[in-house]
């Protein structure tokens, strides 16, 4: 019967160290280690809550960089029209330009010539008169060669000049 | 849970019966082929293995670790008396393995009550007890041993926890947090109910935990295992009169009227005999009684079992050789099954004597239902 016959001794000591254990574990141990348990919960809870947020967030980020990315397209768009139309203007006043340019430079070319051609024209004109007077006064001087023809010649012009 | 466990408790017990009907049967039928000396030899074979078991589930005063040859290894422990006035305080290696007396005193071998009791003779020549017995026996330095582990190792945890503040456990603190965490939630939440369960944690994870390290060091056979610390009715009697303490005190005013005047039930069973009143007294002291023996003797049991199993070897062996190798084989293979549900029953006897003890404290402090 020793086996249910609970001795003194035993209780004294388990009583004892029992209670150390409780106290022990009850000052040291469980209020850091549940402490600690609870802590960590909340900052996974606060983890997980912050990481739903961020979710969230995102998405509204995603929803924004869309519309600015619609907008950026829209406007990028509007631009290369834009630029289009610009290049196309600056195309056609540049053709412009450059058609009235050509006709400005054929018109003075135009009158250049026509100058020119005046002044070669007065030139040649100068030129056959002096030809024709170098002409006529080697006939003359030829015609007059012999004192008769002079003398004659002279009537002549005198007749001429009293009929005036 | 609670059939489950009666279930369970059955298989085990049925185990034992069937392990030593089967031991003694094959005595008996080897005594008809045998001469009367070797009957004599294997009876008493039989009481020396029925007594090797209680010693080995039982207190001493000293903690044999093993014998090798004709030596022995032993850790004296202190005895300490106190008797007639005086304090006595000496080795227990004073009474040489239970064969000498110091002082008077010696080592009770009679069967009965005192049996491996420290006794001295009174005038009329009857064995009695000293006045007061609080030597450290093998079962008080078992407790003492666990105790110290169970400090160390939360204390460790402990320093864990304010040291890796909201990191992830590591070592001993990832490998104890999920019982932790199982004592807070399961046990102690869903029990005592969240608004109060905090006071009682530091209490109930104390001791499940002291109770699951003592049942799993028993089981290891060898020093510093193998003393019944949870197998002895004196540390479960304590560790249930702690609860029935913490039950009493944080008794509240519903508590108290529904023990003495039970609500919901027919008045003739409260007056005049107060039938009601008395049965719910006794159900205050059966529960920490039912606490105390349900772990004493599933732990005792269970050692019981398992020594038997390996005892089994030894019985055959005496026998003949051969059949103790054969059985050895079985015995073993039995045992291994049955370490594992000492395993078990580690685990889920701290489990039970935990939750028990919330539910207890739970009654204590429900308000009471409206209806």
């Amino acid at each position: 019967m020793p086996l249910i016959n609970p001795g003194l001794g035993i209780i004294f000591w388990m009583t004892l160290t029992f209670a150390i254990v409780l106290f022990i574990l009850g000052k040291y141990a469980w209020p850091a280690i549940l402490k600690g348990l609870k802590e960590r919960e909340e900052s996974i809870q606060e983890a997980l809550d912050a990481a739903k947020k961020t979710q969230e967030d995102m998405k509204l980020l995603k929803l924004d960089n869309e519309k600015l990315l619609k907008e950026a397209k829209e406007e990028r768009n509007t631009i290369l029209r834009e630029a289009r139309k610009a290049k196309e203007n600056i195309i056609a006043e540049a053709k412009e330009k450059a058609s009235s340019e050509t006709s400005k430079i054929v018109e003075s070319a135009k009158e250049r010539i026509e100058i020119e051609k005046q002044a070669a024209l007065i030139d040649i004109k100068n030129t056959i008169a002096t030809f024709s007077i170098e002409i006529a006064e080697k006939v003359l001087k030829e015609e007059l060669k012999d004192p008769k023809n002079q003398k004659e010649y002279v009537n002549r012009l005198l007749k001429e000049t009293n009929l005036n | 849970m609670e059939r489950k466990l009666i279930v369970f408790q059955s298989v085990v017990f049925f185990i034992f019966f069937i392990a030593f009907s089967f031991g003694i049967n094959s005595l008996h039928a080897e005594e008809h082929h045998d001469n009367s000396g070797r009957k004599k030899n294997a009876e008493k074979e039989e009481m020396k293995i029925g007594d090797m078991i209680i010693e080995h589930i039982t207190d001493s005063y000293e903690w044999h670790i093993m014998t090798v040859g004709e030596h022995n290894f032993t850790i004296n422990l202190p005895v300490i008396i106190y008797n007639q006035g005086n304090w006595i305080i000496f080795s227990s290696k004073r009474f040489e393995d239970g064969h000498a007396e110091y002082r008077g005193f010696y080592v009770s071998e009679k069967k009965g009550i005192n049996q491996g009791k420290i006794v001295l003779k009174n005038a009329e020549g009857e064995e009695i007890r000293p006045q007061l017995d609080i030597s450290i026996t093998k079962t008080v330095f078992a407790i003492m041993i666990n105790a110290l582990l169970v400090i160390l190792v939360f204390l460790s945890v402990a320093k864990a926890y304010s040291r890796r503040k909201g990191e992830a456990p590591k070592g001993l603190q990832s490998l104890l947090e999920p019982i932790i965490l199982f004592i807070r939630d399961d046990v102690a939440k869903s029990s005592i109910g969240s608004k109060h369960f905090e006071k009682y944690l530091p209490y109930l994870l104390s001791l499940f935990f002291f109770i699951f390290f003592s049942n799993i060091i028993g089981i290891i056979p060898f020093f510093p295992g193998g003393a019944n610390v949870t197998g002895n009715i004196a540390v479960t009697g304590v560790m249930a009169a702690f609860t029935f303490v913490i039950t009493t005190v944080s008794g509240n005013k519903h508590y108290w009227v529904d023990i003495f005047n039970t609500q919901g039930i027919p008045w003739w069973l409260k007056a005049p005999i107060p039938l009601m009143p008395i049965v719910e007294i006794m159900g205050v002291f059966t529960k920490p009684i039912v606490l105390m023996i349900r772990l004493f003797a599933n732990m005792s049991a269970g050692h019981t079992v398992i020594l038997g199993f390996v005892s089994l070897i030894f019985i055959f062996g005496k026998i003949s050789l051969g059949l103790g190798y054969g059985v050895s084989v079985v015995s073993v293979g039995f045992s291994i099954f049955l370490d594992l549900l000492e395993l078990l029953v580690a685990f889920i006897q701290a489990y039970v004597f935990t939750l028990l003890s919330a539910l207890y404290f739970g009654m204590a402090i429900a308000e009471p239902e409206h209806h």
